[in-house]
Formats: C-alpha cells, sequence, structure tokens
C-alpha cells in the first residue's frame, strides 16, 4: 500500500539568509522503491560506461556520475519536465533523470546515430529539449549564465517554471557565475544555482581553488542552502524548497555535498590528490544507493532478496541497451554537414578537400 | 535616412511584430542606447523587453543565449564589439554550436549587433574588425551593412533568421544618410543573408569591400573612371555566408580583384577571398589579385599614424590601378 512516510534527513540543512527548510521530508513506499531503482540504474549505466571506455568503444572525453547519483534523482522528485535543468559535461544521469532512455545514452557514448544527439555530441553533449534538458556543456561555468537566460525566459514568457543550472566546485570560481547571478538577482529570475560539491574541481581540493569553499554563502546578497547531496529525500525536500522560493524571489544556491567515486574523467584513476581511505569511507558512510536501502529494509518496504532482484533486473536492463547500442548504425558521411543551421540558405559547405567533399546547406 | 535610424527602425518594426524579439545590453534603455540606436525603445516597449544590463558581457551574453534556447529572440548589443571578446565564448561555443552538438535540438535564434571595427581616436583596444573573427565559425552568420538600405534589411532578416547572427555595425557610418527607396521603408522589407549586392557595375576590376570600405571603394571607383577605369563595386553585405558565387562571377567579367577591408590583413576576408579566386576562377585572372587592408599593427591614436594604419580611398586606387597594369607612383617606404 502507498502510504504517506515521514523521513529525516540525515543532517540538518544550513542556511544562508534564508530559513531552512523542515528536516521531516514527506515519501511513501513507492517513490523509496523507485528511488532505489533509479539511482541502481544510474550506478549501473556509469560503470558499464567505465568497461566500454576501457575497451575502446568510448572516444574522448567520459566523466561519470557514480556517488552523485542522490542530486539528480532527488532533483528530479521535486519538480517537473517543464523545470529546466542545465549541466556541465558530467551529463549521462542528468539525461537519465529527465526520461532520456539507456540505449540513447550508450549509442551516443559509442558515437552511433541513434545517440541523444545522432552521435554529434558525444559524453558531453547530452540533450533533452522536450522534457527541459538543456544539455551538456563542455566550457566550465558557462552553462550558469546560460541557466540564467532560461529562467529569463521562462519568467519572460510567464512560465511559473524554473531552471535549476547545476555546476561544480570548480565551476563556483568563475567569474561569469558571479555575473549571472548578479543579474538574475536584479531582474528576480527564477534561477536556482545548484553547487555539485564533489570537493574536488578535477584533482584541486576545494580549499585549495576557493578563499570560501562555503559555496552556499558565496552569493552574498542571494540566498543559500547547504545540502547533504548524498541523501536524496535532503536533496528532493532542498528542491522543492528551493522552486517555491525561486518563484516567489528569485535566485537561491543549493550546494549540495556530494562526492563521486570515479576520477575526473577516465584519464583520471582519481587517487593522486585523495585517498583510497576517503574514498572507501565515503562509500561505507554516505553512499546514497546504501541509504535508500537500509530505509527500504527498515521500513519493511522491501526484502533483501526483492533488492537483490531489482539489482539483476538493473543489470540486465543496461546491458540490453548496450547490446541494442552496438547494433546502431553510425553515423552517415552526409550527416557531416547537417545542423550546422536551422536555415542554411543552399549555400555551399566544403569537407577537408574542398574539390572532393562539398555539400549544399539545407 | 541615417544608418542610425534604419536600424532603429529595424529594431522598433521587429519587436513590433513579435513579442519573442527582445534587446538587452548596457545602456540601451534608459540612457537610450550609447550610440542612441535604441532610442525610444523603452518608452515603447517596456523594461521587460529594452533590459539595461550591468557591465558583464559574459553574464548578460550568456542570458542572451539561454533565453534563445527557450525560444525567445534575444537582440544582445554590445556597446561595441571589442567588449565582446570578454563573451566571445558564448558566441562561439554556446552560440555558434548548440544546434550542431544537439542535432538539431536546441536552435539559437539570437542577434549579437554593436559597432565594429576602427573609429576615430579611440586607441588600439577600441579599434579593431572582427569579421573574419567571427566569420571563420561554422554556425555563425555574419553580416555588414554599409548603407541604411543594408541596416534596415539586413537588421530584420538577422532578427527573423533562426540562428546566431553577429551583425557588424560601424560608429563611423550611423549619422550617415543614404537615400532610401519606399520598398525599403516598408515594414515587411527584408535583404537575403548571404547575398552579396553589386553597388556599381563594372568591366574592368572587381572591387570587394563591406562596411564603411563600401563607401570608400565606390569614391575610388569614381576616381578610376575619370581615369578610364571601370570598375565593379561589390558591397558584401554578409561575410559568411560568403557570396562566393557573385564575387567569382564579377571576377569572370573583368578578370582582375581589388579586395578591402578594415581589418588585419592575416587570415582575413580579404585572404578567403582570394582564395576562393584562386580556387575557382585561376584561369580567369589576368593579375594578380590586389589585398587592401588595414595595416599589421594595433592601432596607434596619433591622427597620422591612424590613418596609415587604415585603408584610404587612394590606397584602393592605386592598387586598381596595379591590377590593370597602369601605372602608379613609387609607393613611398615608411
Amino acid at each position: 500500500s502507498d502510504t504517506t512516510l515521514t523521513i529525516e534527513t540525515s543532517i540538518p540543512f544550513t542556511a544562508h539568509n534564508c530559513d531552512a527548510p523542515s528536516r521531516a521530508v514527506e515519501t511513501s513506499p513507492s517513490e523509496l522503491l523507485t528511488f532505489y531503482r533509479d539511482m541502481a540504474v544510474m550506478r549501473r549505466m556509469e560503470i558499464a560506461a567505465d568497461s566500454l571506455y576501457k575497451s575502446k568503444l568510448i572516444r574522448g572525453f567520459c566523466h561519470l556520475y557514480d556517488g552523485q547519483e542522490a542530486v539528480a534523482i532527488g532533483m528530479e522528485a521535486a519538480i517537473n519536465k517543464k523545470d529546466c535543468i542545465i549541466t556541465a559535461y558530467r551529463d549521462h544521469c542528468i539525461f537519465l533523470g529527465r526520461g532520456g532512455n539507456l540505449v540513447e545514452v550508450f549509442a551516443e557514448l559509442m558515437g552511433r546515430k541513434d545517440g541523444c544527439s545522432k552521435g554529434k555530441g558525444g559524453s558531453m553533449h547530452f540533450y533533452k529539449k522536450d522534457s527541459g534538458f538543456y544539455g551538456g556543456h563542455g566550457i566550465v561555468g558557462a552553462q550558469v549564465p546560460l541557466g540564467c537566460g532560461l529562467a529569463f525566459a521562462q519568467k519572460y514568457s510567464k512560465d511559473e517554471n524554473v531552471t535549476f543550472a547545476l555546476y561544480g566546485d570548480g565551476a563556483a570560481n568563475q567569474g561569469q557565475l558571479f555575473e549571472a547571478l548578479n543579474i538574475s538577482a536584479l531582474w528576480d529570475l527564477p534561477a536556482i544555482l545548484v553547487c555539485e560539491n564533489n570537493h574536488y574541481g578535477m584533482g584541486t581540493a576545494e580549499w585549495r581553488a576557493a578563499k570560501s569553499p562555503a559555496y552556499y554563502k558565496r552569493g552574498d546578497y542571494v540566498p543559500g542552502l547547504k545540502v547533504d547531496g548524498m541523501d536524496v529525500l535532503a536533496v528532493k525536500q532542498a528542491c522543492k524548497f528551493a522552486k517555491e522560493h525561486a518563484l516567489k524571489n528569485g535566485p537561491l544556491i543549493l550546494e549540495m555535498d556530494t562526492y563521486r567515486y570515479h576520477g575526473h574523467s577516465m584519464s583520471d584513476p582519481g587517487s593522486t590528490y585523495r585517498t583510497r581511505d576517503e574514498i572507501s569511507g565515503v562509500r561505507q558512510e554516505r553512499d546514497p544507493i546504501e541509504r535508500i536501502k537500509k530505509l527500504l529494509l527498515s521500513h519493511e518496504i522491501a526484502t533483501e532478496k526483492e533488492l537483490k532482484d531489482t539489482e539483476k533486473e538493473v543489470r540486465k536492463e543496461v546491458d540490453e541497451a548496450i547490446a541494442k547500442a552496438k547494433e546502431s548504425p553510425v553515423p552517415e558521411p552526409s550527416d557531416l554537414f547537417t545542423n550546422i543551421y536551422v536555415k542554411g540558405y543552399g549555400v555551399e559547405a566544403f569537407g577537408a578537400d574542398r574539390k572532393e567533399i562539398r555539400a549544399t546547406l539545407p | 535616412m541615417t544608418v542610425r535610424d534604419a536600424l532603429n527602425s529595424a529594431l522598433d518594426e521587429e519587436m513590433s511584430a513579435d513579442p519573442k524579439v527582445l534587446l538587452l545590453g548596457e545602456e540601451v534603455g534608459e540612457y537610450q542606447g550609447a550610440y542612441k540606436i535604441s532610442k525610444g525603445l523603452l518608452d515603447k516597449y517596456g523594461p521587460e523587453r529594452v533590459l539595461d544590463t550591468p557591465i558583464t558581457e559574459a553574464g548578460f551574453a550568456g542570458i542572451g543565449v539561454g533565453a534563445a534556447y527557450y525560444g525567445l529572440k534575444p537582440v544582445v548589443e554590445f556597446m561595441t564589439f571589442n567588449f565582446s571578446m570578454q563573451a566571445i565564448d558564448h558566441i562561439i561555443n554556446s552560440a555558434a554550436k548548440s544546434n550542431y552538438m544537439s542535432a538539431g535540438q536546441i536552435s539559437v535564434p539570437i542577434v549579437f549587433r554593436g559597432p565594429n571595427g576602427a573609429a576615430a581616436g579611440v586607441g588600439a583596444q577600441h579599434s579593431q574588425c572582427y569579421a573574419a573573427w567571427y566569420a571563420s565559425c561554422p554556425g555563425l552568420k555574419v553580416l555588414t551593412p554599409y548603407s541604411a538600405e543594408d541596416a534596415r534589411g539586413l537588421l530584420k532578416a538577422a532578427i527573423r533568421d533562426p540562428d546566431p547572427v553577429v551583425f557588424l555595425e560601424n560608429e563611423l557610418l550611423y549619422g550617415e544618410s543614404f537615400p532610401v527607396s519606399a520598398e525599403v521603408l516598408d515594414s515587411s522589407f527584408c535583404l537575403p543573408i548571404g547575398k552579396a549586392k553589386i553597388e556599381r557595375e563594372g568591366k574592368d576590376v572587381t572591387i570587394t569591400a563591406f562596411s564603411k570600405m563600401v563607401g570608400f571603394a565606390l569614391k575610388a571607383a569614381e576616381i578610376l573612371a575619370k581615369e578610364g577605369i571601370n570598375a565593379e563595386v561589390i558591397n558584401l553585405r554578409s561575410i559568411r555566408p560568403l557570396d562566393r558565387s557573385t564575387i567569382n562571377a564579377s571576377v569572370r567579367k573583368t578578370n582582375r580583384l581589388v579586395t578591402v577591408e578594415e581589418g588585419f590583413p592575416q587570415h582575413g576576408v580579404g585572404a578567403e577571398i582570394c582564395a576562393s579566386v584562386i580556387e575557382e576562377s585561376f584561369g580567369y585572372l589576368d593579375a594578380p589579385v590586389e589585398r587592401i587592408a588595414g595595416a599589421d599593427v594595433p592601432t596607434p591614436y596619433a591622427a597620422n599614424l591612424e590613418r596609415l594604419a587604415f585603408p584610404q580611398v587612394e590606397d584602393i586606387v592605386r592598387a586598381a590601378k596595379r591590377a590593370c597594369y597602369r601605372s602608379v607612383q613609387v609607393a613611398a617606404t615608411a
């Protein structure tokens, strides 16, 4: 039966220039089961991407999200698809959270036609505009003004929705973030800046890059909230609070205290600038999936066996998606010249040898 | 009609026609525009659609691009294009590439506009032409109006276009008046993007130019005419897409080419035109291509040096004569 459960967040919120929301979060058995499953899919997907990368089926950059799943899932639980999300390059799970599917993820990672960007974007450039996901951006910090622009457009269009602009603790020091926040505050834009603080910008610890790593306070005149980003219920509560706040009062900063288990990207073993003990400590004490698992068991919503079965299903689902994605063809050579413009006016575009390859832009 | 009034009326008409069009930038509202291009628009459309921003180009250009992702049609004014360097990442990486990277999901209907190129006596950091910079980037369209007709027709085309457009005006042309036809004044008037205009027909030598240099090229053509050289002057209007076919057709007729621009010579617009003509019309050339461009130096302040740093009418005349194998005076050595 789907009753309402009230569960207390792991730790209290820490507020800056605002009153913190209650620690008591409303949820339900079915929501908790969904959280468990969805986070397990994300975890499994990222681990599978790691293997595909190592077997050279994925090229270039690949930034994995395992460890941070509660942020994507908790945020989605508080908002709808008319709210916008924009993020940086660690975007696979945000795409999945917005309703993207596994085949689109793996096909894009492998540069195939059925990828969410038809193989033209790659790991860092996933989008799902029909459910309010605006990418997938490769330049650290640039997505924050873009997100504030989405919020501007929502307000301009009188849509009662908000934008969540995600960035890491590394990007938190970018000048353009403060430029956009200032304008957002001046214009009361419904923009929520979500700092996913995983404590390392590549290999630089937060305190080595930020004079003040209290990112929720860095907006000065803009209110902020520090949230346990490993607790999906805390994230949900914070995002619900943030949406209401932003629609009424303008921007807000949410600092999600989270952790990435993988290195920054595939070229980073993630062990030169932090200790293995630190990583295993977080896994043991704060893992977002384990937290939900414990709740499911202690509230007798599911048994160990049922959760094991879910894990098996998830594994199968991921494996099947990979098999399907592998069958997807690579893009046509002619796709080189599509989507450069919406309207190309029939002008010519040239390949490397313009006497050999040229195309008329539609 | 002045170029200023042409730009102002184009903005006004497009804002009136489409509620998704808005203007943002430094001093566009209460100050009425640093160069008065947006005069009266705040009163008419209100602060929701004419937005004064702080002096933070990366911030407001990024906000403009994000608003375009959502489907609005922002016109972002840079007080001058020199300041667009603070925001060039959003023009190149956020605006120009999103439609491609998203396989057509995220289009970016935005216009970045403002004065470009050298003004008078403002020194190196405020005197630079960005046509070649932006035109080198696929995904952008780059327009360079010269006359009032260009300014009206191209700005309206830029605002209506579904892709990001860099619209390069020239401060020294804002106050210049041009005769305009009734057709140009009609609110439905619009010019095609990617099409050059033959400003003056001729048969002896082709001169390509854009923005302020079109006026110089026309003056040079008058002088050349007195000496029996009939020059064809092409106003490029659009740097990307570049109207290669009009340029090549003209060169095939005249067999001679002089390119004119204010920008730096290396990797410039003239260099690209020269390459195109060599590739497409090599067999038609009767003389080496001549390039007239800004001097390969940061812009100096002193009036005499500044004059030496940018093309003058006599430079164009001399180059055209060289292309026509007419005797010219020996060049002065610096």
